[in-house]
C-alpha cells in the first residue's frame, strides 16, 4: 500500500511534514492557547473549590495536575482529529500512499509538544493555586517525568483518536476507550511529580521507579500505534 | 424470494440445533443441581461461615469471564490473520466479548457481595479486584467500539486491533495498580480471613459451578455468534429487501 | 443461615441476568430472521 505511488515521502519525512502541519494549524487558529489552556485552569480552580481546604489541595495537588491534563487530552484529541477527518483529509493522504506509521508519528509529535505547553502551566498553576513546592534538585525528575507521561499520553491519545475518527458518536467514544487505557499514566506520573514537589516529605529518589513505568508505557504504545495505525485506518 | 423465506412458527429454530437444544437441557439441570448442592447442601466453611456459599456462583463465573476475554483475543488474531481470516472469527470474538462482559458485570456485584459479608466493606483497592473492573470497561469500550458501523470488515478489523490493544494495557494496568498499592497502602484486605479449607463436597461443588458456566459459556456464544451472522446478513440482503418483507406481512396483517 | 439475603440475592442476580440476556439474544435473532432466508443459514 505505502510504497504504492513512486518517490512517496519517507516515514520520518512524512512524520515531519504532518507535525509541522499540525502545528501550523494550531498557531493560526489558537484552539490550544484560546480554549484548551483556559479549560484546563478552570478545572484545576473547580477542584480547589470542590476540595476546599488548603492542607488537602497541597496533599493532592500532583494528582490534579495530571487528572486536569487527562481531561484535556480528551479535547485535544478530538481536535487533532477533527482537523483531519472535516474534509475527509485523512483518507486522502491514504489514498494518496502516505505512510500511516508517518501520519501517527507526526501526530503523535505535534500532540506532544501541545500537551508539554499544557503540563508546564498546570504546573505553574499547582505551585501558584495550591501551594506545591518546586525544587530545582525535583526540576529533572519533573521535566524527565512529564515527557515520558505526554509521550505515552500523545501515543495512546493518538492511536485512539485514530480509531474513532469519522465515526458517528466518536465524542462520547473517545473518553470510555481512553480513560482505563492511561490509568497507568495517571498512577505512574502522579506518583513522581509527588516526590519531585516532596509532597508529603516524599523524598525524590522515590520518584524514578515510576519514571521507569512512564517510560515502558510510552515504548509500549508507541510502538503498538506505529504499528496498528495503518489496519485501523485501511479499508 | 418471498418464497424461500420461511415462515416462523414460534417452535421454529432460528439460532438453535439440536445439539443446543440438549445443551440447554444439561444446563438447565446443572443449574438446580448447583444452586441445591450450593445453599442446601454443601457445608458451611470453618473460617468463612455460610458466604462461602456465594462462592460457587461468583468464582466461577470470574473464571469464565476472563476465559471469554482470552477467547475474544484470540478470535482477533485469527481474524487478523489472513490465512484463516473470516467474519465468523470476528462474530465469535464480539460474542465472546458479550458473554464475558455480561459474566464480569454479574461476577463483579456477586464478589462485592461476598467482600461485604467477609470483609465488611463492598470493595477494596486490591490489584486483582481493580485489573478487573478495569477489563470490565475496557471490553465495554471494545463492544461500543462493534457498534459503530461501517462495512463488515471495518468493523472487524478496527474491533480486532482493539482487542489487541486491551491485552497490552491490561497487564499494564494490574502491574501499576499492583505497584501503588504496595507502595502506598497497608496490605489490602483481600487475602485476610478468606482462606477457604475446601472438603470433597466443596470441591464438587465448585468444579460443578465451573462446568455448568462453561456449558452456559458455549450455549450463550453459539447463540449470539448465529444471531450476529443474521444481523449481517440482514445488513447485506439490505434494507429494501427488508422493507418489502415487512410492508407484505402488514398487509397480510392487515387483510 | 446467616446472611441468607445476600446469599440468595447472589444467586436470583447470577442466574437472572444470564436468563434475561439468553431471552434477549433470542427474542432479537427471531426478529432479524424472518428476513433471512432459511437456506442461508449454515447452522441448520
Amino acid at each position: 500500500m505505502s510504497n504504492s505511488v513512486p518517490g512517496s515521502a519517507g516515514v520520518i519525512a512524512t512524520a515531519r511534514l504532518i507535525a509541522a502541519k499540525d502545528l501550523r494549524v494550531e498557531r493560526r487558529s489558537r484552539v490550544l492557547l484560546n480554549q484548551v489552556l483556559p479549560f484546563a485552569l478552570i478545572v484545576m480552580v473547580m477542584f480547589a473549590f470542590a476540595l476546599d481546604s488548603d492542607a488537602v489541595l497541597e496533599r493532592v495537588a500532583p494528582g490534579l495536575v495530571w487528572l486536569a491534563t487527562l481531561f484535556s487530552v480528551l479535547v485535544m484529541v478530538s481536535r487533532s482529529f477533527a482537523v483531519e477527518t472535516g474534509d475527509g483529509a485523512l483518507d486522502q493522504l491514504r489514498s494518496a500512499g502516505v505512510p500511516a506509521t508517518g501520519i501517527f508519528i507526526g501526530k503523535m509529535l505535534a500532540l506532544m509538544v501541545q500537551l508539554m505547553v499544557l503540563v508546564a502551566l498546570l504546573v505553574g498553576a499547582a505551585v501558584v493555586l495550591y501551594r506545591a513546592h518546586f525544587s530545582w534538585a525535583g526540576g529533572v525528575l519533573l521535566v524527565t517525568t512529564a515527557t515520558a507521561a505526554t509521550c505515552g499520553l500523545a501515543a495512546v491519545g493518538t492511536l485512539y483518536g485514530g480509531l474513532a475518527a469519522g465515526a458517528k458518536g466518536r465524542e462520547t467514544l473517545l473518553p470510555l476507550l481512553l480513560l482505563p487505557v492511561v490509568a497507568p499514566v495517571l498512577i505512574g506520573a502522579t506518583r513522581a511529580t509527588e516526590s519531585a514537589f516532596g509532597t508529603n516529605g516524599i523524598a525524590i529518589s522515590e520518584g524514578w521507579p515510576w519514571l521507569g513505568l512512564l517510560v515502558v508505557f510510552a515504548v509500549l504504545f508507541s510502538v503498538a500505534g506505529a504499528v496498528a495505525f495503518g489496519p485501523l485506518l485501511d479499508e | 424470494m418471498n418464497t424461500s423465506m420461511s415462515k416462523h412458527s414460534p417452535r421454529d429454530r432460528v439460532t438453535g440445533t439440536p445439539f443446543t437444544r440438549g445443551l440447554g437441557v444439561v444446563i438447565l439441570a446443572g443449574i438446580t443441581l448447583l444452586i441445591i448442592l450450593a445453599i442446601f447442601v454443601s457445608p458451611a466453611d470453618v473460617n468463612q461461615g455460610e458466604s462461602v456459599r456465594i462462592m460457587y456462583a461468583h468464582v466461577p463465573g470470574a473464571w469464565l469471564a476472563y476465559l471469554a476475554f482470552v477467547v475474544t483475543g484470540i478470535s482477533s488474531v485469527a481474524y487478523l490473520w489472513k490465512r484463516t481470516r473470516s467474519l465468523t472469527w470476528d462474530r465469535i470474538a464480539g460474542a465472546s466479548a458479550e458473554v464475558g462482559v455480561l459474566f464480569m458485570g454479574i461476577s463483579l456485584v456477586t464478589g462485592s457481595l461476598w467482600g461485604r459479608i467477609t470483609w465488611g466493606t463492598y470493595w477494596t483497592w486490591d490489584a486483582r479486584l481493580t485489573t478487573t473492573a478495569f477489563l470490565f470497561v475496557t471490553y465495554i469500550g471494545y463492544l461500543a467500539v462493534r457498534g459503530l458501523g461501517g462495512t463488515h470488515q471495518q468493523r472487524a478489523r478496527r474491533s480486532a486491533v482493539l482487542a489487541l490493544l486491551a491485552v497490552l494495557e491490561i497487564p499494564l494496568v494490574h502491574f501499576s495498580v499492583q505497584l501503588w498499592n504496595t507502595l502506598h497502602q497497608e496490605a489490602s484486605v483481600a487475602g485476610r480471613g478468606t482462606d477457604v479449607e475446601m472438603d470433597g463436597l466443596m470441591l464438587f461443588t465448585l468444579f460443578l459451578g465451573v462446568v455448568v458456566f462453561t456449558l452456559m459459556y458455549v450455549w450463550l456464544v453459539l447463540h449470539r455468534q448465529r444471531s450476529l451472522a443474521l444481523d449481517d446478513m440482514l445488513d447485506d440482503s439490505g434494507l429494501d429487501n427488508a422493507l418489502t418483507a415487512r410492508r407484505a406481512e402488514a398487509q397480510g396483517v392487515a387483510r | 443461615m446467616d446472611d441468607a439475603g445476600f446469599i440468595f440475592a447472589s444467586y436470583v442476580i447470577t442466574f437472572g441476568l444470564v436468563g434475561a440476556y439468553a431471552l434477549g439474544v433470542i427474542r432479537r435473532a427471531r426478529k432479524s430472521s424472518r428476513e433471512v432466508p432459511r437456506d442461508e443459514r449454515p447452522w441448520l
